[in-house]
């Protein structure tokens, strides 16, 4: 853990030397989710409603995918920028240095910009929590902050996924941005809007749902409260991530490059 | 004109080696237009009298936004141009036997037709073959088709002219990088990107009307599923040409007397 | 002491056809060929050796690198360092092995040289003392100096291979390999790394795996040589044996050279 403070700070150093990139970039970050949500009120401002959600309770929904994506994004960067540590064979460095794999992959990449992204999820949260949209209880603020971390927990396991696939394509595969940055972009509103087989997909095969739709249903008081655990259930997801990973880095150690 | 013809071709045959990419970005356009559609249909089921636009059209204006991604998105920016002008070697592009203004059109034209001509047409085949009103349908008459095409090829004017008004900009400022942000953040906003204008609340949505972002795909995309009324296009149309007029007089006076302090500077 | 035996590795290469048809035809069939990169390779280096190890491109030699440092598994064969083998007990085996990749480095770009120092001695957990001592001497023996506290992507090539060398022995490796180390480098900055390979193998006891195409290196520095080609082992003395080999008063490069045409590879 000291270890990958050093790293942090390293890594946030590096990003500091370019001290004008570093804050135009937490700019812009900070720019596009503020025009993300802001599509959120204008439709809201017409509508005043959507699937029975007010715009305080798309808030809270909004500032957990949101706070749960930039955590992953700043500390799993390793993972989600894997096809770039392979292809600079910097992955062969960490096979030579006596720590484990995974740790040295998440020490090798982090996003420092992400925590502007970080910050204003807290600040939508900070004012969401506040709306008056949840009757809140020790036991739901329990829940919320399960949903954020089993939340980033599992865009972590889907960066997981696709740098375990990068050892078989050597590039990394866009087509999963549909899972990583997807979800990040229409986990503004609650899945069980899109319909469905959405939220069925959603719950079952990538199951994002369970720590954004279902206890949410619970936060709100619509649903019963075993609702609240499955952001726990969810970590189970990430068995076949570990295993693909692994999988992976026999791969690579039978066949090199 | 034959040299940015073969500049073109150059553009499509490198696209054309990123098969792979282009369909991993066609497939992601996809299920953007489809949850796009699926948010939409949640509005409408609840609250249809509250609609701008028919849910067709809507499905319309989804559909095309994503076909021509490429071609509207003003982040499509040429960052080797950017560099040549950071760096100074733009000095160098006056041994060209063409002038520095109608080279970036060219490049800026080729690269976005180019990345779009590869990306459109499945995302248009499989959107059409989609049931109402979920689908893309033609709208309206053939007189408004052409005029539609018309106005596609007023946008990527007004949206090339913007983008060189930015590298036209660095020469005189030390870094573009905050003005592309804002640009795009503007863009995203005004231009329709992220909601359609009619949904946006009254005020901001005439004043998104008027800026140079809101003839951008705004314009077309109206066009074609016949939210602007067949009487109002000429109006919308002027004004786009206005938008190029202005954007294309002053990123050339801009980039002309940019390129003469950097070639007395030195580079 | 190092030790391998009847080493062999093949890789798999997916065949892939130009064309749609046969882009569409792999995806149900796969046609691989087999490529061999090392054949029954056997040798054994003893502890304080410096070798070099040669051949043409292609050869095998960074697979027997790879194979070495545990980050390849061979199909067949055993191979012990020092005891361990390299690909099952990957960790306790790289804690005692320094690798230097010439074209590559391990130093963090953005920071001070010496932030990437401290920061491989967490990484590989050395205790204070032991780090202050060979940072010393490193720094001294290499004349690093004010270098340590200049960002690594502001260093020269020769400064920077200066650099990544200590950066491989701060944690006193008791085997220390070396791939292409002077490649690149201006006449001072060959004849400062060379110094400084014999001087830590005299002051250390370190073992040198030594991978090469400048023979000057050979001459300078390896007291046994190992030549390979197609994934076999073509060679294993000294570099006068090698001269005598090639016979006629030939230099260690023509040598060689005249050893490659005579093996054809």
């Amino acid at each position: 853990m000291r270890l990958y403070l050093k790293f942090f700070s390293i890594h946030f150093r590096s990003a500091m030397t370019y001290r004008a990139s570093f804050f135009l970039s937490c700019l812009g970050h900070l720019l596009i989710t503020t025009n993300v949500f802001l599509s959120v009120v204008f439709l809201l401002d017409r509508f005043t409603s959507v699937g029975g959600y007010t715009l305080p309770q798309l808030a809270l929904c909004f500032a957990v995918i949101l706070s749960a994506a930039s955590l992953a994004e700043c500390f799993g960067r390793g993972f989600d920028a894997f096809a770039k540590i392979l292809s600079q064979a910097q992955f062969d460095r960490m096979m030579v240095r006596p720590r484990s794999l995974a740790f040295q992959v998440l020490c090798q990449d982090m996003k420092p910009t992400m925590l502007a992204r970080l910050l204003q999820a807290v600040i939508l949260l900070v004012w969401a929590v506040n709306s008056g949209a949840v009757a809140w209880t020790p036991a739901k603020a329990l829940v919320l902050a399960l949903m954020i971390l089993c939340g980033a927990a599992l865009f972590f396991g889907l960066f997981l996924i696709g740098a375990a696939l990068c050892f078989f394509t050597m590039e990394s595969l866009e087509v999963l941005n549909i899972f990583t940055n997807g979800p990040r972009e229409y986990g503004k509103y609650p899945f069980g809007i899109y319909g469905r087989p959405v939220l069925l997909t959603l719950t079952f095969l990538v199951p994002l749902a369970l720590v954004q739709h279902w206890p949410l249903q619970y936060l709100l008081g619509r649903g019963p409260a075993w609702y609240g655990v499955l952001p726990v259930v969810s970590l189970l997801f990430l068995i076949p991530c570990v295993l693909l990973w692994r999988l992976g880095v026999r791969h690579y150690r039978s066949t090199g490059s | 004109m034959k040299k940015y013809l073969s500049f073109f071709r150059m553009r499509l045959t490198a696209g054309l080696q990123y098969r792979a990419a282009a369909l991993a970005g066609m497939s992601t356009q996809f299920v953007w237009g489809a949850m796009e559609i699926l948010l939409y249909r949640a509005f409408w089921l609840e609250h249809p009298e509250r609609f701008p636009m028919g849910m067709e059209a809507l499905a319309a204006y989804i559909w095309l936004q994503q076909a021509f991604l490429t071609l509207f998105a003003l982040w499509n920016w040429d960052f080797e141009v950017l560099e040549s002008v950071k760096t100074g070697s733009v000095a160098y592009e006056l041994l060209r036997p063409a002038g520095l203004y109608s080279m970036w059109m060219a490049r800026a034209l080729a690269g976005r037709l180019a990345r779009a001509a590869l990306r459109m047409v499945p995302v248009l085949l499989v959107s059409s073959l989609i049931p109402a009103p979920w689908g893309l349908r033609l709208q309206g008459s053939p007189a408004v088709f052409g005029l539609f095409l018309l106005s596609m090829v007023l946008m990527v004017l007004v949206v090339c002219a913007y983008s060189l008004l930015i590298y036209a900009l660095t020469f005189y400022v030390t870094d573009p990088n905050g003005l592309m942000v804002l640009s795009v953040a503007a863009a995203d906003l005004l231009g329709g990107a992220i909601v359609p204008l009619p949904f946006l609340p009254d005020g901001l949505r005439q004043a998104a009307a008027l800026s140079p972002f809101g003839s951008m795909q705004n314009v077309p995309l109206r066009i074609f599923n016949g939210d602007i009324p067949l009487p109002e296009i000429p109006a919308v149309m002027g004004l786009q040409i206005f938008w190029i007029l202005a954007l294309v007089t002053a990123g050339y006076f801009l980039t002309r007397n940019g390129l003469r302090r950097a070639v007395i500077l030195g580079g | 002491m190092i030790e391998m035996r009847g080493i062999g590795k093949t890789y798999r290469v997916r065949r892939r056809e130009a064309g749609l048809g046969n882009a569409v035809r792999s995806l149900f069939s796969r046609e691989y060929t087999e490529i061999p990169a090392l054949r029954d390779m056997t040798f054994t280096i003893p502890d304080g050796q410096i070798l070099g190890y040669i051949g043409p491109n292609g050869a095998g030699k960074s697979t027997t690198i790879k194979i070495l440092s545990g980050i390849l598994r061979p199909d067949c064969g055993t191979c012990t360092v020092n005891g361990l083998t390299p690909w099952t007990d990957r960790k306790r085996h790289v804690a005692r092995l320094g690798v230097v990749f010439g074209q590559r480095s391990q130093l963090w770009w953005d920071v001070p040289v010496m932030e990437s120092y401290l920061l491989l001695r967490d990484i590989y957990r050395v205790p204070e003392p032991e780090f202050r001592g060979n940072l010393d001497r490193l720094a001294s023996l290499l004349d690093l100096g004010e270098l340590l506290k200049t960002p690594a992507r502001m260093l020269s090539l020769g400064q920077r291979m200066r650099c990544e060398i200590a950066a491989a022995l701060l944690h006193s490796p008791q085997v220390l390999f070396l791939d292409e180390p002077t490649i690149g480098l201006d006449a001072v900055s060959k004849l400062q790394v060379r110094q400084f390979i014999l001087e830590q193998n005299r002051l250390c006891g370190t073992t040198v795996l030594l991978t090469t195409h400048d023979m000057q290196d050979i001459d300078a520095l390896c007291s046994r040589v190992l030549l390979i080609g197609k994934g076999q082992l073509l060679l294993d003395g000294s570099t006068e044996q090698i001269r005598q080999n090639a016979g006629e008063n030939l230099s260690t490069e023509e040598s060689v050279a005249d050893l490659y045409r005579r093996f054809g590879i």
